[in-house]
């Protein structure tokens, strides 16, 4: 019994995780149809940032404060990925709509400039990211689980992120200016809304997202230049699995994935589960070819 | 005089670069020292697969970045006839050190060369041919396919590492220097393998060229163009992606096993998601709907890269990374795209626009 809540907790854990990752791609590949590659090196940026913070903590403010840095990283993070996601997206995203091939080939260019840039800047090596102290330790349930609070923290983060996206983008009026531009662009053009604007802007939150969820992975473990790259896949099948265009679908197939993942991994072996969770999502995908929650259409391509 | 030239059938004389080419590759030897001909014999292997991406990329409009998975199988099937040779009837090294004391049931066909050759086209076709039936069947296309093929990197490599005792983990399988009793690091022998890589890479480029002029290659890029209205005419787009796809997929299969002649080890990360996506780079640069320029841009950049990440490693992987950036944005159809898009500019400067410039609208 407490094994089975354990690896429950850790399945939820893993799919906190992916969908955090899996939101911001949820936005720029499910409404936008942008493959973008460079996601994980946004999510990298995020980590780092997290780390610049910690250090201007240890190095200006007093020993008091430091627990807090966490609390100013968070939008620290989304602020510098969400730059530098309008950045990307005025350089060359914007020349790739309606080309999702190419966006995957020019981000991934773009990805690996970025890689190598945080290379130079921060040095090859992994760096860790000490966390606050009130994140340390664990809350105990029934007698000997523990489940880590920062694990918690993670769940509560995405839960608070998921929520202000819903309201964003379905009670918002930037987000139904949104919702407009990517169901009908010309209709939305037609009636006064500013499409270039809608979509750097967009852009710019899928990426800002990306770097919070870089964020919260600093309290995982240590953080590299190539941190991005281990969870970019997987959250794409996130994504694929979850069906675009609707979140409650991107939060069933980040569900799906994490815990068949734990599960299989518990059952078999690491490497074996993987190849398991796989083949249940081809499997899957004979079912429903368009995800879990598919976005009804009469258009043909 | 050039006008003449220009006026007679651009056919004879492409067959005459072509046979001017071909001879050149089979005359390298005579030319190039020993590790620039071993060199240049791994980029003829890259751009067997080069070809095969072309033919599922660049004509079907398919993009896979799983062919590191394809090239990998290969590189292994034909990696583990050589190291059983090399043991020699006992167990390969790895195996005894991970605690396996007889021989897994799927390594001991290996011990045939012609089992082997056949494995190492037959298994990444068969394996396409699979992955494709149960995609392009219920019309995952486009980026969904893309996707997955890229989880198919992912889960292949990650198996290959978790098992260690039957493949070697993260290492490979290396440590073999005897194809049918000859060395196969002396320059003899390096040479004959040159040559039979020629032989190959020619084969395949006429398997291709054949494919993309019939009548099947017509529907496969009638498939890139619009894939509903092939499947409105009647013809079951299915079908041809899987084919094209396994065809490709079995290149690459072949492409594996001569590296691994040349090279003399594969591991994982020679499957990954990198070396996938560098793979869809050489199509991308030498211009994809081309044979040649593929098979070109493979050659071409993977020289590039010898020459300059030995002197200057940081630096290519920023090159790489805006190649990538320069080619989709500006070259959308590669180096062999750049001839076209010139001369459509300068008949366009002549005051007379070519009937390719006349674009309908889609539907």
């Amino acid at each position: 019994m407490d094994v089975l809540i354990l690896q429950l907790f850790n399945g939820i854990s893993v799919s906190s995780i992916l969908l955090l990752i899996a939101l911001g791609l949820a936005i720029t590949f499910g409404l936008m149809k942008v493959i973008n590659m460079a996601h994980g090196e946004l999510i990298m940026i995020g980590a780092y940032a997290a780390y610049m913070m910690q250090n201007l903590f240890q190095s200006y403010m007093p020993e008091s404060a430091f627990n807090w840095y966490f609390v100013v990283a968070i939008p620290f993070s989304f602020a510098i990925a969400f730059v530098i996601g309008l950045l990307l997206e005025t350089v060359l995203i914007r020349f790739l709509y309606g080309r999702p091939l190419d966006s995957l080939l020019a981000t991934w260019g773009v990805g690996l400039m970025l890689q190598q840039l945080a290379r130079t800047i921060f040095g090859a090596p992994n760096v860790g990211v000490t966390s606050p102290t009130w994140l340390d330790g664990g809350m105990t349930i029934l007698g000997d689980v523990v489940l880590p609070y920062k694990r918690l923290f993670i769940i509560a983060l995405v839960a608070v992120v998921l929520a202000a996206m819903y309201l964003y983008i379905n009670r918002s009026h930037a987000g139904r200016r949104m919702r407009a531009v990517m169901q009908n662009r010309e209709m939305a053009a037609c009636l006064g809304i500013s499409t270039r604007r809608v979509d750097a802007v967009t852009f710019a939150i899928g990426s800002g997202i990306a770097g919070i969820a870089g964020c919260a992975l600093t309290l995982i473990g240590p953080i590299g230049p190539s941190l991005g790259t281990y969870y970019i896949v997987d959250a794409f099948m996130v994504v694929v699995l979850g069906g675009v265009g609707k979140l409650v679908g991107t939060v069933f197939g980040a569900l799906g994935i994490g815990l068949s993942n734990t599960l299989f991994e518990y059952w078999t072996t690491a490497s074996l589960g993987k190849v398991l969770v796989f083949l249940c999502i081809v499997a899957f995908l004979q079912w429903k070819p368009s995800g879990l929650i598919a976005m009804r259409t009469r258009s043909l391509d | 005089m050039l006008h003449k030239l220009l006026r007679l059938p651009q056919g004879k004389w492409m067959l005459a670069l072509y046979a001017v080419a071909a001879i050149a590759l089979f005359c390298a030897p005579l030319y190039l020292s020993d590790f620039r001909l071993n060199l240049l014999a791994k980029f003829l292997a890259y751009a067997i697969v080069a070809l095969g991406l072309d033919l599922i990329w660049g004509y079907t409009g398919i993009l896979s970045l799983g062919h590191g998975v394809f090239f990998g199988l290969g590189g292994y099937a034909m990696a583990m006839y050589l190291k059983l040779t090399a043991s020699g009837g006992r167990l390969p090294d790895f195996m005894e050190w991970s605690g396996l004391t007889a021989l897994p049931w799927f390594w001991k066909p290996f011990n045939s060369f012609a089992f082997t050759v056949l494995a190492g086209i037959l298994v990444p076709a068969l394996l396409a041919l699979i992955l494709g039936y149960f995609t392009f069947r219920n019309r995952i296309k486009g980026v969904y396919f893309t996707i997955l093929t890229q989880a198919l990197v992912i889960i292949t490599t990650t198996l290959f590492i978790g098992q260690q005792a039957y493949t070697g983990g993260t290492n490979g399988v290396t440590g073999y220097t005897k194809l049918f009793g000859y060395s196969i690091a002396s320059p003899g022998t390096k040479t004959v393998l040159y040559l039979v890589t020629v032989a190959f890479l020619i084969a395949a480029f006429v398997l291709c060229r054949v494919l993309v002029k019939s009548r099947f290659g017509k529907v496969l890029r009638a498939i890139n163009d619009g894939e509903n209205r092939v499947r409105f005419i009647g013809y079951n787009p299915a079908t041809y992606q899987m084919i094209a796809f396994s065809v490709s997929a079995g290149l690459a299969g072949l492409a594996g096993m001569l590296f691994v002649l040349h090279v003399g080890i594969i591991s994982p990360s020679m499957m990954g998601i990198v070396p996938s996506i560098e793979m869809v780079l050489w199509v991308a640069i030498g211009g994809r709907g081309t044979l040649v320029g593929a098979a070109l841009g493979a050659i071409l950049l993977n020289s590039a890269k010898s020459v300059f990440s030995e002197t200057y490693p940081d630096a290519w992987l920023f090159f790489m990374g805006a190649l990538f950036v320069i080619v989709v944005v500006f070259l959308p159809k590669g180096a062999a795209g750049l001839f076209t898009q010139l001369k459509w500019f300068k008949r366009k400067e002549a005051g007379h626009e070519g009937a390719d410039s006349v674009r309908y609208p889609a539907v």
